[in-house]
């Protein structure tokens, strides 16, 4: 039982990463119509602004010491960050929650790649076949992919997590069950709230404003809203700023998780991908849905219980299920009928 | 059965001519080694089978790679089990990939568009984790499916005493290495060449094309597109089995990696980038990024300075370190560059631009003549 809500809380977080990318890959899809393999990219390319972030925010003045020597007898370096000196107490802080820190450089950058991917490449391929849409932003993936690699180099690199998030939470005391049973990473619970936070706030910003109520119209009838005299073109384009912003903030946060290398984008593509199949194409609450379903159903499957009884399932269980939806109910579990339903 | 079109029937001559004389006129690109030669054969046959299913079709498979590692692997196994004859190792990789492609497509087609393309890929990755993973007795999980000196070899050892070094596919004396095993990769290329060409003008591949440009309408003129479509998948499937076949011939090492989906990407890659829908395009496409893999990839900064050397130094500099992220390491660059530049200004590929290009110079020719005709009405 312990085991298995242990198991439930591991794939709650990573949930909370594939719902955040698939809701991405749904907004996008919803108003533009667009299939947008790039989305990966753009995940790793919000993780490459922590790196970036912590690159800029440590680099270090060096001065050698004219009294004391090294142990190998040259003057002794003494290495302090610009950020210290120019800061002081609050530059440590910027150090040391680096990566909170490098979700205000992401927003900005993010935004403004979206926006600049959408505007120069994206449009011309509204019309055009789903095949060709796959086709181009699957090629925009590779070159954003090999970018970073020429930047950064192909290994993998770790993020520090803030020392007040380090270590593990005890849950179990929490609710009244003994010390040390349920005991679960700080960081990841974190992550698990912030995702929520960042889903909370895209639906209430469809929700509760006008800007929202006339994308979510759009969504619905577009040339409708059209001809009422909106612009709602740009207001698409701002959407996929705004995803490739919500992709960029989950990569951002998901660094101290998995040091990030260049191939991270399309490893989590092909997941999220099969995440918004599962939850239906355009349905938003279907996207958070399957993220947080099939991140759970993939750490269960991973419990030694199960893998002894079918062997190899943790591998395989979310394309599993994907197959299944597909075959049995190809609107997924929450889309709307008719939309790409055959 | 040889009876085509006199059309068909040049292309394919050409064609042959071509690939024979390969190890010739590739000399002066510096791609005359045998490896690369075997490579440039395989990879084409793989372009053409996926062409049969998404240029005549239109559907959208990323799970190709799995079919070439079956393939691979099925040829592995007959080479371990039974025989180093790659004759016998190509038809076990035929039919364990024409069931796998069977099952596979068979619940794949139900679903058209997107909902296939996701699908195959699901397929795909499950094939991969689990050559990874649990499959491993038969894959050898990463370290990949070798010959070793203790295979039973059952018919081979008929015949001949085991070797004491690890024996190398023959067929029957003549090795699948070097030069010979490019020209038997060679003819199996033109061999799937030729049947490719045989279904693009059949009324199955009529049918075919059909069901591309409008599905339903097949369906309401009373065609049942499903067994067609099942039957051109297993058929493509079979090729990317026979090419993962081959790529183990000629190198007997079969490892999951081949069936990643990254690598069924690669392959549309080739196809789109030739020209979809095409006989020729596939290869050609399928030819310029194994070379840019090959040559591009060797190439480093040295290389560069060579190369730009006539420029004045601190200006060389520059233009060696920027064009040395388009070479080497950041090859891939390249061709994702190349790649969206395809799609966006060239959706047919390369064969597309070759097309344009010669109507444009037909269309100067037949505006000269009408201007001049107008020209000449204009002074009447």
């Amino acid at each position: 039982m312990d085991a298995l809500i242990l198991q439930v809380l591991n794939g709650l977080d990573k949930g909370g990463a594939y719902a955040l990318i698939a809701l991405g890959l749904t907004l996008v899809f919803g108003t533009l119509g667009v299939v947008n393999f790039a989305h990966g990219a753009l995940f790793m390319l919000g993780a490459f602004c922590a790196v970036t972030f912590k690159k800029i925010i440590t680099l270090e003045q060096i001065v050698l010491s004219k009294t004391e020597l090294s142990p190998w007898g040259t003057p002794l370096e003494i290495r302090t960050p610009y950020a210290q000196q120019w800061f002081g107490d609050f530059g440590n802080v910027l150090i040391e929650y680096s990566v909170p820190f490098s979700l205000l450089l992401a927003i900005p950058v993010m935004l403004f790649i979206g926006i600049a991917m959408e505007r120069g490449i994206i449009k011309h391929f509204y019309k055009r076949p789903h095949a060709e849409q796959i086709l181009v932003t699957f090629g925009l993936a590779i070159v954003l992919q090999e970018i970073v690699k020429a930047f950064f180099g192909a290994n993998p690199n770790p993020q520090p997590i803030p020392q007040i998030f380090m270590g593990a939470a005890d849950l179990g005391v929490m609710v009244g069950m003994a010390e040390n049973v349920i005991t679960y990473p700080k960081w990841r619970l974190v992550y698990l709230f912030f995702s929520l936070g960042v889903i909370a706030a895209v639906f209430a910003f469809l929700r509760f404003t006008t800007f929202g109520l006339v994308v979510r119209a759009g969504m619905s009838d577009r040339e409708t809203v059209s001809m009422l005299g909106i612009n709602i073109d740009k207001r698409f384009t701002i959407m996929f700023g705004i995803a490739a912003v919500v992709a960029g903030l989950a990569g951002v946060m998901y660094t101290p998780i998995l040091p990030p290398d260049y191939t991270l984008g399309m490893d989590f593509l092909v997941l999220s991908f099969i995440v918004v199949v599962v939850g239906g194409m355009g349905s938003l609450p279907g996207a958070v849905l399957a993220g947080f379903m099939l991140g759970v159903v993939q750490s269960l499957a991973s419990m030694t219980e199960v893998k002894d009884i079918i062997p190899g399932i943790d591998q395989i269980i979310i394309y599993l299920i994907a197959v299944i939806i597909l075959l049995v109910r190809p609107r997924g579990l929450l889309g709307k009928r008719g939309v790409m339903e055959n | 059965m040889f009876n085509i079109p006199k059309k068909d029937a040049i292309t394919f001559v050409l064609f042959a001519i071509v690939v024979l004389t390969m190890p010739i006129w590739l000399t002066p690109f510096g791609a005359s080694y045998p490896a690369l030669l075997q490579k440039f054969a395989i990879y084409a046959l793989l372009a053409v089978g996926y062409n049969l299913l998404f240029g005549l079709t239109g559907y959208l498979s990323f799970g190709h790679a799995a079919f070439l590692g079956v393939g691979s692997y099925a040829a592995v196994w007959s080479f371990k089990l039974l025989s180093m004859n790659p004759v016998l190792a190509l038809s076990f990789a035929i039919l364990f990939s024409g069931i796998f492609a069977l099952a596979i497509g068979y619940i794949s087609l139900r679903r058209s568009g997107i909902y296939f393309s996701i699908l195959t890929l699901a397929f795909a990755q499950m094939s991969y984790k689990l050559a990874y993973s649990v499959l491993s007795p038969i894959t050898h999980g990463e370290t990949g499916l070798q010959l070793t000196l203790q295979d039973p070899r059952a018919i081979d050892l008929m015949f001949i005493e085991r070797g004491s070094s690890l024996p190398t596919s023959n067929l029957f004396g003549i090795s699948m290495s070097g030069y010979s095993g490019f020209y038997f990769t060679a003819i199996i290329l033109l061999i799937g060449f030729f049947i490719a060409q045989k279904i693009t003008s059949s009324p199955f591949g009529m049918m075919l094309k059909g069901i591309k440009s409008n599905e339903n309408r097949m369906n309401y003129t009373g065609f049942n597109t499903k067994p067609y479509m099942l039957t051109v998948f297993v058929i493509s499937g079979i090729y990317a089995g026979v090419a993962g076949g081959l790529l183990s011939i000629t190198d007997p090492l079969a490892g999951a990696e081949r069936m990643q989906w990254t690598a069924s990407g690669e392959l549309v890659l080739m196809t789109i980038l030739g020209g979809v829908g095409t006989l020729i395009g596939p290869v050609i496409g399928a030819w310029l990024i194994k070379y840019f893999e090959n040559i591009f990839s060797a190439w480093n900064e040295s290389v560069l300075h060579g190369f730009f050397a006539f420029l004045p130094d601190g200006f060389e500099d520059i233009v060696v370190t920027i064009s040395s992220k388009f070479v080497g390491e950041g090859w891939h660059l390249t061709l994702g560059l190349m790649f969206v530049l395809v799609v966006v200004f060239l959706p047919g590929g390369i064969m597309e631009g070759a097309r344009r290009i010669g109507t444009m110079f037909k269309n100067n020719k037949d505006k000269k003549t009408k201007q001049s005709s107008d020209s000449e009405k204009g002074e009447g």
